[in-house]
């Protein structure tokens, strides 16, 4: 059986399409509406409500709750100030990504970790010797992420930085509100116990409607994280812990997430090959392309037909080329409905992932391979400023 | 030397998209616009405190994707968001709705025709494959088959080749929608009264044509263009109304390096023999440059601009035969509560989905016809054609929270109105618009917080556009192609060296498509 989440009761009476998508065991909607297209520009022009309660949430507290993270993750957590939230990824002792997530500090003693993996056995099996105690709250804690231009006005102008996190109440419910999301623009996550889930939902929806909230499904936030240049697990890159052959492994550097690595910290988990790697160049990158237009449209044109457009955000591994050689792959693509571009996020060898390298991407045109003309571009692919404001 | 290599005269959406790839390519370019913002008829205005409205032009349908690409309007603030419903109420208390799901629409289509609900696909595949072949022809400098100069003959060619390529079938269906009326050639395909008429409305916007006017059919076509690109879908409402798709392409030339001036109105085109110098403004002050370039529309441009004495006299006979007769108005309402149309009752927030679309109030092809005969006699329709959207719900800041504004696109209320446009008859106006809606949606009436009518006398006077036409001349076949805006200077150019013309009353017109101001400027820099 899969699971549902806290949220169920109003998500499905609202899943007019009938789509769901599994999730970590949970099921979640793929779209409320019979197309996701609403829902896409919602989150760019109003505001989008996404259960996100699948996540692996993990509360780690005790005198050396920041000891213990601060040597699993890469990033410095012991600095982490009361109340701020990072992004970060982390490794086995090869310096190989295992997972990505985010840390939030609660208190001086008091951490919350989201993940997209499970990752109890490895913060417990990381805490020998620690006073720290890790409590898997996956469960018991439901999330919902208000994403959008109109989040911040639905939430009563509240007023918290990106990447800050405060304990308050929204309709008198208990919650935790963080400046942070999967969409690249203006954005909250909102952590609240399950029994007041529902309660909390409708808050929301009372709240936002007129502000035009609609609730999102994961179809919508596909071509918003793809926007934003924002990796998925499983997706762009295996986790080392589910890697068959070395081969499918990926160092922060290759995915992007040099910075990300801290070596001024004197110890955490895979830093010796982290800094041995940060010695040379990466081979690898994980960069944003764009399909040139013209040259997309004179294939199709070729076989009389007029150019076609992926209707949803794909994940699979599509070759790219430089003449002959092949450059790398990319392992998510789509049309952005807002820029009007296609964009993919790739892996490229070097040197073709500097910015501005033309090179080719597969495309099957009328059940032939073809080429397309691809540029390498800065990420993310859309950046308002609006998102840190 | 003059400081400037073109000067733009008008900063309409045509004229920046014009200025802004002159510049990218290097040239140095002024945008003089008389009023004081830019944008011409595509413009947003705080009408009533906190609710902003595209007070003209309302929707994007038309703007070329090659425009949003090659000036990353994107990057400047454009957002495109889709209207994916029309919901046309019928006197019945019913409704027909066409939705862009085809599973749900052909469901609709099938309560009220089986038939139709078949045709509909196939009607749907005709016209891609119909916009398709004409498609081409948007992109280029319309040739002229009586010329015979190298550049001419060569687009003739390459047309031959195109139409060719098209087969007889087609091109027999391409020639029937050059001919017919919008009425019969959709009496060919449905049955349905309500999904022909609002169906053919979309043959009869901007013109002083009937349904049952032949050469209406081909307008169809050109209006669907814009949903060619399928899942490009540059169909829809800009986010903040039709003012920031002028403000992206504005944005974009100034990035570019393009200079733009507002509260610069041009008096006259400084001629000197027979050759475009520069202009006056109507402060007195004169600029010179190599290039002058107007949006402004054909008549304007020639006749006041320019001035009868410098052209030839057939060429100012033509210009004075270019018809315009704006035919069409806008009301726009500020509301306290959304509408609450009776055929299809709001309920809870998914049943909302309509109310994000847009509602034709044309329940049939007499009903249009009928409007059209008021106004063929120089009288506003009793029972007036309108399309209605409601901006806030696709993009709630447009509106204080909770509050909405709506925006009727009406026709025939035609510019040469019996007794002269009034404000009386303006408002009498409004009252047959208000009348007509309250009929499907009665709650209207007392949501109606403020009431903007806007007549196409109001058009000419406010944005300069000649007899309050929305295209900047008829978009009827006489005066497409390249008979647009006369025979034998539709490729951009006018009888005097070093002036061109970039507006909508040049191919392929108007609909805020940017395609005549981007022609222009590769006509300028001499593109193919």
């Amino acid at each position: 059986m899969l699971k549902t989440t806290p949220f169920h009761e109003r998500t499905a009476a609202l899943c007019a399409s009938h789509a769901w998508r599994r999730w970590a065991g949970y099921v979640v909607a793929s779209s409320y509406e019979l197309s996701h297209e609403r829902e896409y520009h919602s989150i760019r022009a109003a505001a989008a409500l996404f259960d996100v309660s699948p996540l692996y949430k993990y509360a780690v507290t005790g005198k050396d709750a920041a000891r213990l993270l601060d040597h699993v993750v890469t990033r410095n957590i012991q600095q982490l100030a009361v109340g701020q939230v990072v992004y970060t990824p982390w490794c086995d002792a090869n310096g190989k990504v295992l997972d990505d997530g985010t840390v939030a500090r609660l208190g001086e003693h008091s951490f919350r970790m989201t993940a997209a993996e499970p990752n109890l056995r490895w913060l417990e099996d990381n805490a020998g010797g620690l006073d720290v105690s890790i409590e898997d709250v996956s469960e018991s804690l439901a999330a919902l992420s208000l994403q959008g231009p109109a989040s911040r006005a639905i939430l009563g102008g509240l007023d918290l930085k990106y990447f800050r996190l405060a304990e308050t109440r929204i309709a008198s419910i208990p919650v935790t509100v963080s400046r942070t999301g999967y969409t690249g623009d203006l954005g909250y996550e909102i952590w609240v116990e399950k029994k007041s889930a529902l309660n909390l939902w409708d808050a929301l929806i009372a709240a936002g409607t007129p502000h035009g909230i609609m609730p999102a499904g994961m179809l919508a936030l596909d071509v918003a994280r793809l926007e934003a240049g924002l990796m998925l697990i499983d997706v762009d890159y295996v986790p080392a812990r589910k890697a068959l052959i070395d081969g499918q492994t990926s160092s922060p550097f290759e995915l992007d997430l040099g910075w990300t690595v801290n070596l001024k910290k004197e110890r955490f988990v895979g830093r010796g090959a982290l800094a041995a790697e940060a010695a040379r160049e990466p081979q690898w990158r994980f960069v944003g392309v764009e399909i040139d237009w013209d040259s997309l449209e004179r294939l199709y044109a070729e076989v009389g037909l007029a150019t076609r457009l992926p209707a949803q955000a794909w994940r699979m591994s599509v070759p790219i080329y430089s003449g002959a050689e092949q450059a790398g792959y990319a392992t998510s693509g789509g049309w952005s409905p807002l820029l009007k571009k296609y964009v993919a996020l790739a892996h490229l060898r070097a040197p073709y992932f500097t910015p501005g390298t033309e090179l080719e991407m597969e495309i099957t045109v009328e059940h032939r391979r073809t080429r397309a003309l691809a540029r390498v571009v800065k990420k993310p692919f859309f950046d308002p400023e609006r998102k840190r404001a | 030397m003059p400081k400037f290599d073109a000067i733009i005269i008008g900063g309409g959406h045509n004229g920046l998209v014009c200025a802004a790839y002159l510049a990218r390519a290097g040239r140095k370019v002024l945008v003089l616009e008389r009023r004081e913002r830019v944008g011409g008829a595509a413009m947003t205005e705080e009408v009533f405190p906190g609710f902003r409205f595209s007070v003209f032009s309302y929707v994007v349908s038309l703007l070329r994707p090659e425009i949003i690409r090659d000036l990353e309007l994107p990057r400047h603030g454009l957002h495109i968001l889709p209207l994916e419903s029309t919901i046309t109420p019928l006197d019945n208390g019913d409704y027909l709705g066409q939705w862009n799901d085809h599973d749900q629409n052909r469901r609709e289509l099938a309560r009220h025709s089986l038939r139709d609900a078949e045709a509909y696909d196939e009607f749907g595949l005709m016209l891609h494959q119909m916009a398709r072949a004409i498609k081409p022809l948007l992109g280029m400098a319309p040739p002229d088959p009586t010329s015979l100069s190298i550049a001419n003959l060569s687009g003739m060619a390459e047309l031959a080749r195109h139409f060719r390529g098209l087969g007889d079938k087609r091109f027999h269906t391409l020639h029937k929608l050059l001919t017919m009326s919008s009425a019969d050639f959709l009496d060919e395909w449905f049955e349905n009264e309500a999904l022909k008429a609002t169906k053919s409305a979309s043959g009869i916007i901007g013109t002083m044509l009937g349904p049952r006017s032949p050469g209406t059919a081909y307008v169809l076509l050109h209006h669907y263009m814009g949903e060619l690109d399928g899942v490009f879908r540059a169909w829809g409402f800009a986010k903040g109304g039709n003012g920031s798709v002028s403000a992206a392409i504005a944005s974009a030339a100034q990035a570019a390096g393009a200079e733009i001036r507002c509260n610069a109105a041009v008096a006259k085109v400084l001629i000197s023999r027979g050759r475009a110098k520069g202009v006056v403004l109507e402060n007195g002050d004169e600029i010179r440059a190599k290039l002058v370039v107007s949006g402004a529309d054909p008549r304007r441009t020639f006749m006041q601009l320019v001035g009868e004495k410098h052209l030839p006299d057939e060429f100012v006979e033509s210009i004075q035969r270019f018809r315009f007769r704006g035919s069409s108005a806008k009301v726009n309402l500020a509301l306290g509560e959304l509408p609450d149309f009776t055929c299809l009752p709001a309920d809870g927030i998914n049943g909302r989905a309509h109310l994000r679309g847009a509602f034709s109030i044309s329940p049939s092809v007499a009903y249009l016809e009928r409007a059209y005969d008021d106004a063929k006699y120089g009288e506003i329709s009793r029972r007036p054609y309108m399309d209605i959207v409601i901006p806030s719900m696709l993009d709630p800041a447009m509106a204080p929270p909770g509050k909405h504004v709506m925006s009727i696109f009406v026709q025939y209320a035609p510019y040469h109105v019996n007794g002269g446009w009034t404000d009386a008859r303006r408002e009498a106006l409004g009252d047959a618009v208000v009348d007509t809606l309250a009929q499907y949606a009665p709650n209207v009436k007392g949501a109606i917080l403020h009431r903007q009518v806007v007549t196409p006398a109001d058009i000419e006077r406010i944005v300069g556009l000649t007899e309050g036409n929305i295209f900047q001349g008829e978009l009827s076949l006489q005066q497409m192609f390249f008979l647009r805006p006369v025979p034998a200077w539709a490729r951009y150019r006018t009888p005097l060296a070093g002036l061109y013309q970039c507006g909508a009353g040049t191919h392929p017109g108007g609909g805020v498509m940017g395609a005549s101001g981007r022609n222009a400027a590769r006509a300028i820099l001499g593109a193919p």
